[in-house]
């Protein structure tokens, strides 16, 4: 077994997810699976591979055809008038704010 | 089946232009067509008329005046739930955006407006397009149209099964570890998924962001080739998107394919694969080869490895990426008397099974303790993974294999056993690790009547080739060999 109840709680309030409890032993057995299978990457060396950090072609010969080097765009400054059409979306908005429910107590 | 499959961008252009027809005239059919069929095969979960009759009467205005028509005039198109839409509800297939209007266009979107297609509405998919088989989309599955007790496959499975069915004429889909190629192979028509960075996201509601890509379904190869003209290219408001110039797709596809090597990997080729499907993708690669095409035998060992680093770095993504959904700037929001339980009430409720399982799972990947065990080791696999690939080209123009391990199964067939259901994707995933670009196109079908669908990869940037490839196929007649 490589995921107890508990990891399960812990992860799912990591999550911010509430549970049911009958949903808490149904995710640890699929999560269990889910992970007995992935351990299978353990069997592989990779103390000299470095882990894929980008998404840009690796060998030489179509990176170069593929123009690999990031373009950096000019810093100019664009109007973003969304306010009103952001705040339409909102459960609950006081404009210009989205209310939640009281965080600091006084 | 293909009876439904009438038109083409192709032929829509010229009806337009011969005035057989009208786009106002096209757009009204095709919605009858959804109003009939939709209700069985429930690949659209939203229509917008209002926005495709402004369209159309601008494409029949252009016609009345004798005004060129762009590429994609009047041809009535379907679009996957999780890209944006400006004022048409967008879902995501979920609960916890049932209510949800984007205040924007994506770029693809803008992009095939501008070229005048005619979006009829969005389409049904797995929630936050995780899924395999539709199943997990929050308003229902959606039902194969050649075999109705059978999956679309997924996640993209309504964008598919409108193509299959005759709803639309194209359709874009997302793919982030199949969810393009397997539905287009299990409903039977060609799905690509272009290279990493090849199509803007800009407006994509992200799932995997290393991952994610937008790509079309056409019932044709010029098809494919003319959507991909059209949404391929640099976006400024995507900083991943690509800074590589789009060749002209529709003059790449008619070359001859004599003396291209392709590569066929006998790691795609063993257990756990249906044996009619191995027959007929074994016979859709001799086809190429008497095509003039040179076969190259092909090991690419990590394989077997895709699947387990796929549902790492896929989950720990979207795991991050989901965490936006709390109730408190749009969607759902459940009331809680605190903060804390406000996101967590509103999250319970919004998010259905799967996703939350692999929220789960990738908070687990990334969480104090086991980073370097899980994550950090899939990143490195993944390098492998695409070390598989770039040498796999350094001797061959294109790989060949199955798109899928076995044609549509059942509804509920899966359902129980999520990994089951993961391993569905096993033949995809690994291009969507490596960045390459990949198609599904039609092979044949089982016995019984089951599409079956051969995969072609090629290098990044290299859809032309893979269109090239699938075209000169589907000349030699390989979609129903």
């Amino acid at each position: 077994m490589k995921i107890s109840r508990e990891d399960v709680l812990r992860v799912a309030q990591l999550a911010h997810l509430d549970l049911a409890p009958e949903e808490v032993e149904t995710y640890r057995s699929q999560l269990d699976e889910i992970l007995s299978y992935i351990s299978k990457l353990q069997e592989l060396d990779v103390s000299h591979i470095e882990p894929m950090t980008q998404m840009r072609p690796r060998n030489a010969s179509s990176a170069s055809a593929a123009g690999a080097e990031p373009e950096l765009r000019d810093d100019v400054e664009v109007p973003c008038n969304v306010a009103n059409a952001v705040l339409q979306e909102a459960p609950d908005a006081a404009k210009p704010f989205f209310r939640v429910p009281k965080v600091v107590e006084r | 089946m293909s009876a439904a499959r009438t038109w083409t961008i192709g032929s829509v252009r010229d009806a337009l232009l011969a005035k057989k027809t009208s786009a106002r005239e096209l757009a009204k059919d095709f919605y009858a067509r959804i109003e009939r069929r939709n209700p069985e095969l429930n690949a659209f979960l939203a229509l917008c008329p209002e926005r495709a009759y402004a369209q159309a009467d601008r494409v029949d205005a252009a016609i009345a005046k004798g005004q060129p028509l762009p590429p994609l005039a009047g041809v009535p198109v379907a679009i996957k739930d999780v890209i944006s839409t400006e004022g048409v509800r967008t879902t995501c297939g979920s609960k916890i955006l049932e209510t949800y209007t984007p205040p924007y266009d994506a770029t693809a979107i803008e992009r095939l407006e501008k070229a005048g297609a005619v979006i009829l509405g969005k389409t049904n998919c797995d929630e936050f397009a995780m899924g395999s088989s539709n199943e997990n989309s929050a308003y229902g599955p959606v039902r194969n149209p050649v075999a109705p007790d059978r999956v679309p496959g997924g996640s993209s499975g309504g964008s598919a099964a409108a193509v299959a069915a005759g709803l639309s004429v194209a359709s874009l889909g997302t793919d982030t570890g199949g969810s393009i190629r397997q539905p287009g192979a299990y409903c039977g028509i060609p799905a690509l998924m272009p290279t990493y960075g090849r199509v803007s996201r800009y407006g994509l509601i992200a799932f995997a962001s290393s991952l994610d890509r937008i790509g079309p379904f056409t019932t044709t190869i010029t098809d494919a080739a003319t959507v991909m003209s059209i949404i391929a290219g640099h976006d400024s408001n995507d900083s991943t998107s690509a800074a590589v110039s789009v060749p002209d797709y529709l003059a790449e596809i008619e070359k001859p394919v004599t003396g291209l090597r392709i590569g066929v990997p006998e790691d795609y080729f063993g257990a756990g694969l249906d044996p009619e499907v191995k027959a007929k993708v074994q016979a859709g690669i001799a086809l190429l080869e008497q095509l003039g095409c040179k076969l190259v035998p092909l090991k690419m060992p990590h394989t077997d490895y895709a699947i387990a680093t796929y549902y790492i770095v896929a989950t720990a993504e979207a795991s991050s990426n989901l965490a936006r959904y709390d109730g408190v700037r749009y969607g759902l929001r459940v009331h809680g008397n605190t903060l804390m339980e406000m996101y967590r009430k509103t999250r319970e409720r919004g998010f259905g099974p799967e996703v939350k399982r692999r929220i789960m799972l990738g908070t687990y990947a990334l969480s104090s303790g086991y980073y370097d065990a899980y994550y950090l080791r899939a990143q490195k696999v993944r390098s492998l993974i695409a070390c598989d690939f770039a040498d796999a080209f350094e001797k061959v123009d294109a790989i060949l294999t199955p798109t899928a391990p076995t044609p549509a199964f059942k509804l509920g067939e899966k359902t129980a056993d999520p990994l089951e259901m993961y391993l569905a994707d096993i033949y995809t995933v690994t291009g969507s690790l490596a960045g390459v670009p990949g198609i599904s196109v039609p092979c044949g079908e089982t016995a019984a009547g089951l599409p079956i669908g051969m995969q072609i990869f090629a290098r990044h940037f290299g859809e032309g080739r893979i269109l090239q490839l699938a075209r000169a196929f589907e000349k030699a007649g390989g979609f129903s060999i």
